[in-house]
């Protein structure tokens, strides 16, 4: 599996299969440093809202992010912290975000996961399932018009995500206006608290990308070195030309929906399915296995992305939050065209 | 040479694709040779290869579309076939373009064009007034033109402004709505316009309501009533000034729309009427709305459900009696 991974990147210099796993394991290491740091964070009552994590989405996320070069377009969703990392998200965004410090891209206006930066091609999500799908269509349409090249679009979505009416809507007009997008569907097998026999009905969510007009492919979500080749291959067909490209991956969600829910419902039945292992342990196993790098290298890698994590945290700990007199409470951009009905 | 509303609106999409290359239009039939239902994108996807598209029957994915060109840096102009089905897309409108600016720092310049208003025998899902349910959310402007100048100045406008616009263009006022030629300025928008002027009582209106308005000024004038009428031009931002001056003038205020009775923007002009400027009123302020049912298919009944010129005159001498 891990010899066929693909190589990419004319920005940066094509990394070997190992290089490119060990880079991918990094990311998912340092994400499940940080969200288990945000998770104590919330527990201990100093994060308003939720925390949404993506324990046992990481692999999958992190090949997201890998495979994009400046000046493509990422739609994150909510349990896309590898691949957000990898896209290069600073990690201050996201404890800014989580700790409300008006630093923070959305300077405590929205937060969690819904932080983004689209000027920097990181569409920011709306909680509203599906919608970002035709909201990355249209970011393509722009770079065509406007005569850029050779870039892509990668949109995130979940198995529950995939069953809105507004996702429809998006793979149909992805596929008629032909652009360079690759979708990866993460079936981590509950919406919320609902399993899949309550959310479709189809043998194989896959099967659904014929009938969009998208290449469709299948990959265990659990295996890094799988998603690597899968969702590389499906990055490298769309930057090629070929038709939109669909992904779905199998995982098990490791975690509540937030960490508001303890996911009692997740029945013991289905922890024991293949699909349910932790990718992050699958990969490091991978790496003991095929002796890719040693103990201490890897003891090393783990120190390091706990202290980048407590340095972002503390950083965002110290910044002051958004003042609601200071705010200037006003929705749109052109100053002149304020409604002020008081 | 004369000119129709529809017409203005057809030549500032051509005015607006000749000049700037950030311009295109996106929406049901508009493209190929048909031109759109109501021809208001008639030749331009001839005139303009490419940027004049057909979209398939998904109004949430038309405007997801525009939204992520217009963060790329582009200028959509989307047509909903009619304002009536952009219920579907209204996640996109409120949720995704509305917020936005205020999440992100980022605007959205689209503008979503909503054919807008009843017609005879276009029934309930053909007829729709929207402009209330848009005015609610943040974060978006609302146009509602009242004349073939400002159909052609604010629709230029629209797509300059770096904020999401909708906006209503009333399908009554298409084809009976002339002028003599296109303006080459504009009043700019957030700023009424008072129609007519007059002293005992203002009527305060906006799009097709502005012309029923007008005519109920003019029979009243023959019973020895100088009514003012002012035309909102667009209800977000909402120019509270000029209606209460125009207050102070008449001390009577009767609003009317074309949506639904309750709240609204009749609702919201009242409030701020009577919160501002309580002490210029002779009488209560008055409202008057189409009725609280689906707008209905029979032209009898339709012209019984929106407000008509018999029914705004008999609101009005009831209130300059008072």
């Amino acid at each position: 599996m891990l010899q066929t991974a693909q190589r990419q990147s004319k920005t940066k210099k094509p990394a070997p299969p190992h290089e490119r796993f060990l880079e991918a394991f990094r990311w998912m290491l340092l994400t499940r440093t940080l969200e288990e740091k945000l998770v104590s964070l919330y527990r201990g009552g100093l994060i308003s809202g939720g925390v949404y994590i993506g324990k046992g989405q990481e692999a999958v996320s992190a090949a997201c992010g890998l495979f994009l070069q400046k000046g493509d377009i990422f739609a994150p969703l909510i349990r896309d912290q590898a691949g957000r990392s990898a896209f290069g998200e600073p990690l201050l965004d996201v404890t800014r975000t989580y700790l409300g410090s008006r630093q923070g891209p959305m300077r405590g206006r929205d937060g969690n996961i819904h932080r983004g930066r689209p000027q920097d091609n990181q569409l920011a999500m709306v909680s509203h399932l599906g919608a970002m799908i035709s909201v990355t269509v249209g970011a393509l349409m722009a770079k065509r018009f406007k005569g850029e090249k050779d870039f892509i679009g990668l949109a995130c979505i979940g198995e529950g995500g995939m069953q809105t009416g507004a996702f429809h809507e998006g793979m149909n007009i992805a596929a008629v206006e032909q652009v360079p997008l690759v979708i990866v569907a993460t079936n981590n097998h509950y919406a919320y608290s609902t399993p899949n026999d309550r959310e479709f009905a189809c043998h194989d969510l896959v099967d659904r990308a014929v009938g969009y007009g998208f290449e469709g492919y299948s990959v265990d979500g659990t295996d890094l070195g799988a998603c690597l080749e899968v969702i590389g291959g499906a990055v490298k067909r769309a930057r090629a030309g070929r038709p939109p490209q669909l992904v779905v991956a199998s995982v098990l969600r490791l975690s509540g929906h937030g960490e508001h829910d303890d996911a009692s419902y997740v029945t013991e039945e289905i922890k024991r399915e293949p699909f349910a292992r932790d990718c992050l342990k699958v990969a490091e196993q991978t790496i003991v296995d095929l002796n890719l790098v040693d103990a201490k290298t890897l003891t090393e890698w783990r120190k390091e992305a706990a202290a980048k994590v407590d340095e972002a945290i503390a950083t965002a700990q110290k910044e002051a939050p958004p003042d609601g007199n200071k705010e200037d409470w006003c929705a749109v951009s052109n100053r002149d065209l304020v409604d002020s009905p008081e | 040479m004369s000119i129709t509303y529809l017409e203005a609106i057809r030549e500032a999409q051509a005015k607006l694709l000749r000049d700037d290359e950030r311009v295109f239009i996106y929406g049901q039939d508009v493209g190929g040779t048909f031109g759109g239902a109501f021809k208001a994108t008639k030749g331009l996807a001839k005139e303009f290869p490419g940027r004049v598209l057909n979209t398939p029957i998904s109004e949430d994915a038309m405007v997801g579309t525009a939204i992520g060109a217009a963060i790329e840096g582009m200028r959509p102009i989307v047509e909903m076939q009619f304002a009536d089905f952009s219920s579907i897309a209204l996640n996109q409108i409120l949720n995704n373009a509305g917020t936005h600016y205020w999440r992100t720092n980022v605007p959205v310049p689209i503008t979503v064009r909503l054919p807008s208003g009843g017609t005879k025998g276009s029934g309930p899902f053909h007829s729709q007034s929207m402009e209330s349910i848009y005015a609610h959310y943040p974060g978006l402007i609302v146009m509602t033109p009242a004349t073939v100048e400002d159909a052609y100045t604010m629709l230029i406008e629209a797509v300059a402004i770096d904020d999401p616009v909708v906006y209503c263009e009333h399908k009554y006022l298409y084809y009976h709505l002339k002028a003599d030629k296109l303006p080459t300025e504009g009043v700019p928008t957030g700023r009424a316009r008072v129609a007519r002027e007059g002293r005992d009582l203002t009527i305060v209106s906006y799009s097709a309501m502005v012309h029923e308005a007008l005519a109920v000024a003019e029979q009243l004038a023959g019973e020895g009533f100088e009514i003012e009428v002012v035309d909102l031009r667009s209800v977000k931002p909402l120019d509270t000034n000029t209606v209460l001056a125009s207050v102070a003038r008449t001390g009577r205020l009767l609003c009317v729309g074309e949506s639904f009775p309750w709240g609204g923007v009749t609702a919201e002009v009242t409030a701020r009427v009577a919160a501002e400027g309580f002490h210029l009123l002779d009488a209560a302020p008055q409202r008057l709305n189409a009725k609280d049912t689906p707008i209905p298919y029979h032209p009898h009944l339709w012209s019984a459900h929106r407000p008509n010129a018999k029914e705004i005159a008999r609101k009005a001498r009831a209130l300059l009696r008072e």
